[in-house]
């Protein structure tokens, strides 16, 4: 059943989402990601299923709120400067604890930018992005099969835990067309019935809770036919209400970080520098540490799935050797300052980055890492 | 035996509300409360409940609702009713709410014929926030943001929403009343109704009851006078009776 196609990453992030039971899909268009609604449009008319091309990413987002609310799987995929519009409705997500899925295909910033892949947006995604103290789960993926491996766990973990998932891919992820396995039917993939294709989906990532079961949605407005009025809300106007509620939704990040960090490391046992990159960087980083490796240079990388929860603690034991930390982005440095706290100064941590659309090469990367790896000579 | 013939609707919680002296909102929510009685739809409706006075309409209103950001109420409507298509969805939204911050929302959940029913109240002010110029407020009306009274150089003229949305092909019944009189009141519940009987009919379009409503502090009127003010002036600007539909 499970077959292998040829796919680009919009399109087969596209029929994962449909195959994890995706209720409704709300998008405007946007390049680089414009290929998602177009599948959508087809796709979801033929499951007989809700496809709207809204007219701004503000009503997007705000459509994935109603539905979310009445307990159906939303989602709305955007591009840089349409993630900024969705901000307040992402805000309001958070506070309201609505589940939902936001694929972000990131582009070159500031402003309008360019349409060139990046990988600017991981302090908005990562730090909060609208107003107030909230998180969303986010996910780095960093090829097309772990795209689609992560869309029926990004649909799971945001039901399991009430909270919005983003999906931070970039224009190459979203273009790029991989051989790929899509997970069907895999809204099921975390019941008992199915623990199959549960261990499956798991076993593609180094970390992970158990989830036998998803929780009932009895918070959803249906109509309080026989039952007590549901209310979905994000304002508490009582003293201290709103001040309870962030302890709530804290306590609820806290059981995530300890839960839902998912992170990879390659070769990092005796490398001497490690490179920390995420999403396609990482693909090109994995190209100079074979080449480094052919030369003799011992270089590894640690790869963040999750950039919310980071997998602070994976880095921060990596530290404890004495060695040299690299962290390779598609911006101007943004994920590094995570690895700095992670790190806290136990070791040196080194940037290089290119912003605005502009992609590392393998040989870049390669550089970097012979640089870090001359000794200095002596006097 | 003596007969009742009048008690508080069931889908109206028995609560005091937070209300003004003279505020139309109880008059409004009352007469919603009451349809929805009488139409037998109180376990199937969700409400939606705006950015403004009415942000708390969910404690009045005894059935499903959820609050939401500014003036996008008729997006979450339009997510709502789509993958419910079973279920009646109401929007309640103010002038600042529905005719400024969430002009395009509305324009495109008619544009799309979304089957929802939105409940428009029109005060020609922003109540929450302290009385400030709302798009619908009226020229020479004072207020706080207006204190020479509105003009229309610079300020511009009292938008006429219920006629911006009368000429939409996907709005299917627009019609504006006034809390103004008992008979205006009564006109209103009639409207009200027919509003919410489309959705159940399955109409194929959007459904608006404009309101015009006394805000008698921020009128800076009597309630009483409010309710004149509504009838010898507002009804200049904004015509009362059927536009589509």
């Amino acid at each position: 059943m499970n077959e292998r196609v040829l796919m680009c990453g919009n399109e087969a992030m596209a029929e994962a989402a449909v195959q994890a039971g995706l209720d409704a899909y709300f998008g405007y268009p946007i390049t680089p990601q414009n290929e998602v609604s177009a599948y959508m449009s087809k796709r979801m008319a033929e499951e007989g299923r809700v496809f709207i091309q809204s007219e701004s990413e503000l009503a997007a987002i705000n459509m994935v709120f109603g539905a979310s609310a009445t307990g159906k799987r939303a989602m709305t995929s955007s591009s840089s400067p349409g993630i900024s519009l969705m901000q307040e409705g992402i805000s309001y997500l958070a506070a309201a604890e609505l589940p939902s899925v936001i694929v972000n295909v990131m582009r070159g910033g500031p402003g309008l930018g360019n349409i060139a892949p990046s990988q600017s947006d991981y302090f908005q995604s990562v730090k909060g992005g609208g107003h107030g103290d909230y998180h969303c789960i986010v996910f780095g993926p960093s090829g097309v099969q772990e795209l689609v491996d992560i869309i029926p766990l990004a649909f799971d973990l945001a039901d399991l835990y009430r909270i919005p998932a983003i999906i931070l891919a970039d224009g190459i992820l979203g273009q790029m067309m991989e051989p790929v396995t899509i997970p069907q039917n895999s809204k099921t993939c975390f019941t008992a019935e199915n623990a199959e294709n549960k261990n499956r989906i798991f076993s593609a990532f180094s970390a992970g809770s158990a989830v036998s079961h998803l929780p009932k949605k009895d918070w959803a407005l249906t109509g309080a036919d026989g039952r007590k009025q549901n209310i979905v809300r994000s304002l508490w106007l009582a003293d201290g209400a709103v001040e309870q509620h962030n302890y709530d939704l804290q306590a609820k990040y806290r059981q995530i970080e300890k839960n839902e960090i998912r992170c990879e490391q390659y070769k990092v046992d005796d490398a001497d520098v490690i490179v920390v990159a995420y999403g396609i960087a990482a693909r090109i980083v994995r190209g100079a540490i074979e080449k480094a490796r052919e030369l003799g240079i011992k270089a590894g990388l640690i790869r963040p799935i999750t950039l919310w929860p980071y997998p602070s603690d994976q880095i921060n034991k990596a530290a404890d050797q004495p060695r040299m930390f690299l962290v390779i982005e598609m911006s101007c440095g943004q994920m590094v300052e995570d690895v700095r706290l992670a790190i806290a100064g136990k070791a040196p941590v080194v940037f290089w980055g290119r912003p605005g659309g502009g992609v590392p090469t393998v040989e870049q990367v390669f550089e970097k890492i012979r640089e870090l790896t001359i000794r200095p000579k002596k006097k | 035996m003596m007969q009742k013939v009048f008690t508080r609707p069931q889908t109206l919680k028995d609560v005091p509300t937070h209300y003004c002296p003279g505020c139309g909102h109880g008059i409004a929510h009352r007469l919603i409360a009451e349809v929805i009685d009488e139409l037998g739809i109180r376990g199937k409706t969700i409400g939606i409940a705006p950015v403004g006075c009415a942000v708390l309409a969910y404690d009045y209103f005894d059935v499903d609702m959820v609050e939401v950001a500014h003036g996008r109420a008729p997006a979450v409507a339009t997510g709502m009713k789509r993958t419910n298509p079973d279920k009646i969805i109401f929007s309640y939204q103010g002038d600042g709410d529905l005719a400024a911050i969430g002009t395009a929302e509305i324009i495109h959940a008619a544009h799309r014929a979304e089957q929802i029913t939105v409940v428009f109240i029109n005060n020609a002010v922003f109540g929450m926030t302290g009385g400030q110029m709302a798009p619908t407020t009226m020229l020479g009306q004072i207020t706080a943001t207006t204190p020479q009274g509105r003009q229309a150089d610079g300020q511009g003229y009292p938008l006429q929403v219920s006629e911006l949305m009368a000429i939409l092909p996907g709005a299917i019944y627009v019609e504006r009343c006034a809390l103004a009189s008992p008979a205006h009141i009564r006109k209103a519940k009639a409207a009200l109704k027919h509003a919410f009987q489309l959705q159940m009919d399955n109409a194929k379009g959007l459904g608006l009851v404009e309101l015009l409503s006394p805000c008698p502090t921020y009128w800076r009127l009597s309630p009483a006078d409010a309710m004149l003010w509504i009838q010898n002036e507002m009804t200049r600007v904004f015509p009362l009776g059927r536009l589509k539909g």
